[in-house]
């Protein structure tokens, strides 16, 4: 890698070369990791010239990562990947830490959602970092963007714990820097720290569960720890079960351990924010795929029915706190816990079926995680890159300030009307096509066992209906209040289009987000080599039907759908209203006139439905979650009938925060605050300590 | 894969003909229950004529997501209709999606008639889109619990396939499971299609309707396209009831003389349902809207008993 990074200036050539030799894979794969080696350099080199560092960095990582997307789609075409490739990345220096990447198809399938992922936010940061010009230092922002895809691509390559951990914790440094990036900001600072913290915590657990690993297998390789837990004690390996599940849950953000991630999300740039939403917290997934399916075998009933649970929770309270967000971004970010959970739905119920010896019905229900995981990825990233264009164009991410958009930025409008419809689950987009592998795995689950938690399935799959109901009123909201109706403030009237980089940036995740939707089993056949290589079956051909045109649910009598069929039909279907029309109707006329304002004297934008009035009857319902408060101040001259001003302020608690985090807190600091006493400065008080130690270390010795 | 066209054309047909048929029954017979005379049975149609010939006024705040929502609520509905069986036992599109499928078209329709809602910046329209909204996302689960009931008793998500199960079980029909999923999924119906304890379809007062309020800005075939969807989102809702929990008559083969029986065996069952639906509006009031949660509690409870009291008998 370290010759690589002198080629900063004449790397573009190299690659171009590269792509017309039609090098296999790996070297395009490890010609990616160089591209954003490159890119970090040059933003960090020419950080002065902040044109020259905008198209370097970010056009370094948007060819580096075209490269990645190529070489992983290749490598899972093919289908080559169940052996695992070992990749030597640098030389071994001391014993144990070897730098090797593992190209097999469980790293390779996260490798390119990074790649897709990437290649889509660095188009559109080419245009976006744009706004920082002058004010920011957009070189250092393309360097900390580039070291953390490196960052999180290795993660998923590593091949050896020790590697693993070292690129975790790169990735959650440059992700630190980044949250940080507007450091001004107080509420930034604060979110930067909190994150840090947690990020923390969650790798503290992970040390402590690979040293249980290591302890089993003698080494740190991931070869060694393959189906070890079948030779572990059943403690340590509840044990590291517990310690990963955090540890990988801190990052992914399931309920109760998500609090840091909607502080953290909306406050980085943009281009940061999708990435951490659509593919950082994924690294959460990842590692709990591999630890659940290659690491620790056969797992025993409560493990499923525990993830099972934490993300049928995670995903209908991320949504509803989700629904009470009238900041764009932070709502967004609420989502991304939403849609862990359903993610984890299909993990869990997958882990339940490896139990009870149905391995077919495990691996649907692990595809339809991991076709999720892919999912989200793409329109969460679509609508975040939607978000920052609207906080681009308006400097403004409430939404209560927004409206009227629509009519300014008519493309980015469209596109997250696009990315609203596949996140709420509505076909033909790909959010259904997940949702419906994760329902019919839920419903056929049912009849896998005789006990009592088989009721989990379909109360399941009832709370996941809840969920995508309340997330369809979200998107209503969030679209509905941000992009329709009249503008609420001067700032969203003057808004204008976004750049044609940062369209491009979106446009080419809508096209995925399209083609995922559309042709779910061309797609299927590409996870083949890592539910092999996860479960030992290869079932893309069981799911399809008629020339893979239908999408079936492992046996075609247990359902079927075609979401291309869906939308061909629902396109020829529209000339019936027009065949009414020409048979009924007659010539009439279009007239564009005044909304119905009750005979007053025309509508204001003060008059318009707000974000918090939209969500206010979910509020009340729910009141015994949210314990919603308002405060209403009256300004009147001479009777409170006839308010001159009124100020209103609600709020809502977030219980995790103020009934978990914040009285831990204080615990803490209560804790620091009297050991502090053994700390007070006094040499000879430190001396007593040392003599103390000593003798009650020779009795111990004794 | 060979969609079946004629099938398709023949059902596209007797939804659009028969669902404004269905409103009018039941307004017509609301109206003699409460001793008025009423309109006549077909006035719905007049209306959908009338409609198509008028002018159009858009709103000056309007974008284009105002024009595309009649549309994609028509379509919407359409398609649904063609997933669920109706006078014969094997649905057009059947293998194109089932319960999920359905479930999800419907909620497509509304997730664009909520955007038109809102989009005219009028409060009205804001506040229609929220309540609808929000009532959908509280009736979805009951809805999907109660479905789920009789999917896992057929083994499929596929209505066809549902339907003919549910032949076959004979008066498996009466057992309570299905009887409390059938009384989850008539609460759900009367959510979804906006009837009285719910919402209001004949009011006119703004603060109190729901369905009617999103509307407010519609006008001319647009807004024949808004209510012609609704009536066949009621009419598919209703097939889907009376197939499912009263299989009966319920026709295999399509040969003409058995094609009419079916269809005359439909329409009765599904008349009566409307009557039902009819005597319901009548005998009760509307509820506050912060007591419909409980109702749809309600069904939810009764739908997950039903799962309840299957997985005991069992």
């Amino acid at each position: 890698m370290s010759t690589g990074c002198r080629k900063t200036r004449d790397r573009p050539e190299c690659l171009r070369e590269g792509n017309a030799m039609d090098l296999s894979s790996t070297t395009l794969l490890t010609l990616a990791l160089l591209g954003y080696v490159a890119g970090s350099l040059a933003g960090l080199v020419f950080c002065r010239w902040e044109r020259l560092a905008n198209c370097l960095s970010f056009g370094g990582a948007t060819l580096a990562a075209g490269c990645g997307t190529v070489a992983c789609a290749r490598l899972l075409a093919t289908g080559g990947t169940v052996a695992p490739v070992q990749l030597q990345l640098l030389p071994t220096l001391v014993p144990y830490v070897q730098f090797t990447a593992r190209l097999d198809s469980l790293s390779v399938f996260f490798g390119l959602i990074v790649s897709v992922l990437g290649f889509a936010l660095s188009l559109y940061s080419l245009g976006y970092a744009r706004g920082f010009f002058g004010h920011k230092n957009v070189g250092v922002l393309g360097a900390f963007f580039n070291l953390m895809l490196l960052a999180t691509n290795l993660v998923f390559l590593s091949d050896n714990a020790f590697f693993f951990l070292i690129a975790w914790e790169i990735m959650a440094l440059s992700a630190y820097c980044l949250v940080s990036f507007e450091h001004e900001k107080p509420e930034t600072r604060s979110a930067g720290v909190f994150y840090f913290v947690m990020s923390h915590i969650g790798t503290g657990c992970l040390i402590l569960g690979f040293l249980l690993l290591f302890q089993a297998s003698g080494g740190y390789g991931f070869d060694g720890f393959h189906a070890l837990g079948d030779k572990m004690s059943p403690g340590s390996r509840n044990a590291a079960f517990l310690l990963f599940l955090i540890g990988f849950g801190v990052k992914a953000g399931i309920v109760p351990l998500h609090t840091w991630l909607p502080e953290a999300h909306p406050v980085a740039p943009s281009n940061v924010s999708a990435f951490m939403s659509g593919v950082l917290i994924k690294t959460g997934i990842y590692g709990l795929a591999r630890v659940f399916f290659d690491f620790l075998g056969t797992p025993p009933m409560w493990w499923g029915v525990t993830v099972l649970a934490i993300g049928t929770i995670s995903a209908v309270l991320g949504v509803l706190y989700a629904l009470m967000q009238h900041d764009l971004k932070r709502l967004l970010a609420y989502h991304s816990i939403e849609n862990i959970g359903i993610i984890l739905m299909g993990f869990g119920a997958s882990l339940m079926f490896l139990n009870t010896g149905h391995p077919l019905l495990s691996t649907l229900a692990l595809i339809a995680g991991l076709y999720h995981t892919l999912n989200h990825a793409l329109f969460k990233g679509l609508l975040f890159l939607g978000a920052g264009a609207v906080l681009h164009a308006t400097r403004t991410r409430d939404m209560e300030h927004l409206g009227g958009l629509a009519k300014r930025m008519p493309q980015t409008a469209f596109f997250f009307l696009i990315g609203a419809v596949a996140i709420s689950a509505l076909p033909p987009l790909n959010g259904f096509v997940s949702e419906w592998l994760t329902y019919q795995s839920l419903l056929q689950g049912f009849g896998t066992t005789e006990s009592l938690l088989r009721l989990m399935f379909p109360i399941g799959g009832a709370l996941l209906a809840l969920t995508g109901a309340l997330a369809a009123a979200c998107f209503v909201k969030a679209f509905g209040i941000t992009f329709l109706a009249q503008p609420r403030s001067e700032a969203a009237a003057q808004a204008h289009e976004a750049s044609f980089t940062m369209l491009l940036g979106q446009a080419v995740l809508v096209a995925a987000c399209v083609f995922l939707g559309l042709f779910p089993t061309l797609f299927l056949k590409l996870l083949d080599p890592l539910t092999q290589q996860l479960t030992g079956l290869q079932i893309s051909s069981q799911l399809t039907l008629a020339n893979g045109l239908v999408l079936a649910g492992t046996n075609p009598a247990g359902g079927t759908v075609s979401t291309l069929g869906i939308a061909v039909l629902g396109i020829a279907l529209l000339a019936v209203p027009f065949a009414l029309w020409l048979m009924l109707g007659r010539q009439t006329r279009v007239r564009i006139g005044p909304t119905w304002d009750c005979g007053l004297q025309g509508l204001t934008p003060r008059m318009e439905y707000t974000a918090t009035g939209f969500s206010k009857p979910i509020r009340m319902i729910f009141k015994a979650l949210f314990r919603p408060r308002r405060e209403v101040q009256r300004e009147y001259d001479f009777s409170p009938y006839f308010a001159t001003n009124i100020r209103f302020e609600a709020h809502v608690e977030e219980i995790f925060e103020t009934r978990i985090y914040r009285p831990l807190n204080r615990w803490v600091l209560w804790l620091s605050r009297r050991m502090r006493a053994l700390q007070a400065g006094s040499i000879q008080a430190y001396l007593i300590y040392i003599f103390i130690t000593l003798l009650l270390l020779l009795l111990f010795a004794l | 894969m060979n969609p079946d066209f004629t099938g398709i054309a023949l059902q596209t047909a007797l939804l659009l003909l028969l669902a404004p048929l269905i409103t009018g029954c039941i307004r017509n017979w609301k109206a003699r229950l409460q001793n008025r005379r009423g309109p006549r049975l077909w006035q719905p149609y007049f209306d959908l004529v009338k409609f198509l010939r008028k002018d159009m006024v858009i709103s000056e705040h309007a974008s284009w997501v105002f024009s595309a929502a009649p549309y994609v609520v028509f379509i919407t509905a359409l398609l649904t209709g063609l997933m669920v069986p109706l006078a014969s036992t094997q649905a057009p599109l059947s293998l194109f999606g089932g319960v999920l499928a359905v479930v999800g078209l419907l909620a497509l329709g509304r997730f664009f008639m909520a955007l038109g809602g809102l989009d005219p910046a009028s409060a009205f329209g804001g506040m229609g889109s929220s309540r609808e909204m929000t009532i959908a996302a509280l009736a979805e689960p009951a809805l999907m619990l109660a479905i789920f009931t009789v999917a896992i008793t057929a083994g499929s998500t596929d209505f066809s396939r549902i339907v003919t199960s549910a032949q076959q079980s004979g008066w498996d029909l009466l057992n309570p499971a299905r009887l409390m999923a059938f009384a989850a999924l008539f609460i759900v119906l009367l959510a979804e299609t906006g009837r009285v304890p719910i919402d209001n379809p004949a009011t006119h007062l703004e603060l109190t309707m729901i369905h009617e309020a999103m509307l407010l800005e519609y006008s001319g075939r647009h807004l024949a396209l808004m209510e012609w969807g609704a009536s066949i989102k009621q009419l598919v809702l209703m097939a889907i009831l009376v197939n499912v929990f009263l299989p009966v008559g319920l026709i295999a083969d399509h040969s003409a003389a058995m094609l009419g029986l079916g269809l005359a065996v439909f329409i009765g069952k599904i008349l009566l349902l409307s009557a039902a639906v009819a005597l319901v509006e009548t005998v009760n009031a509307k509820l506050r809207l912060f007591r419909v949660p409980d109702l749809l509690s309600a069904a939810f409870v009764l739908a997950a008993m039903a799962l309840l009291s299957m997985f005991l008998f069992h």
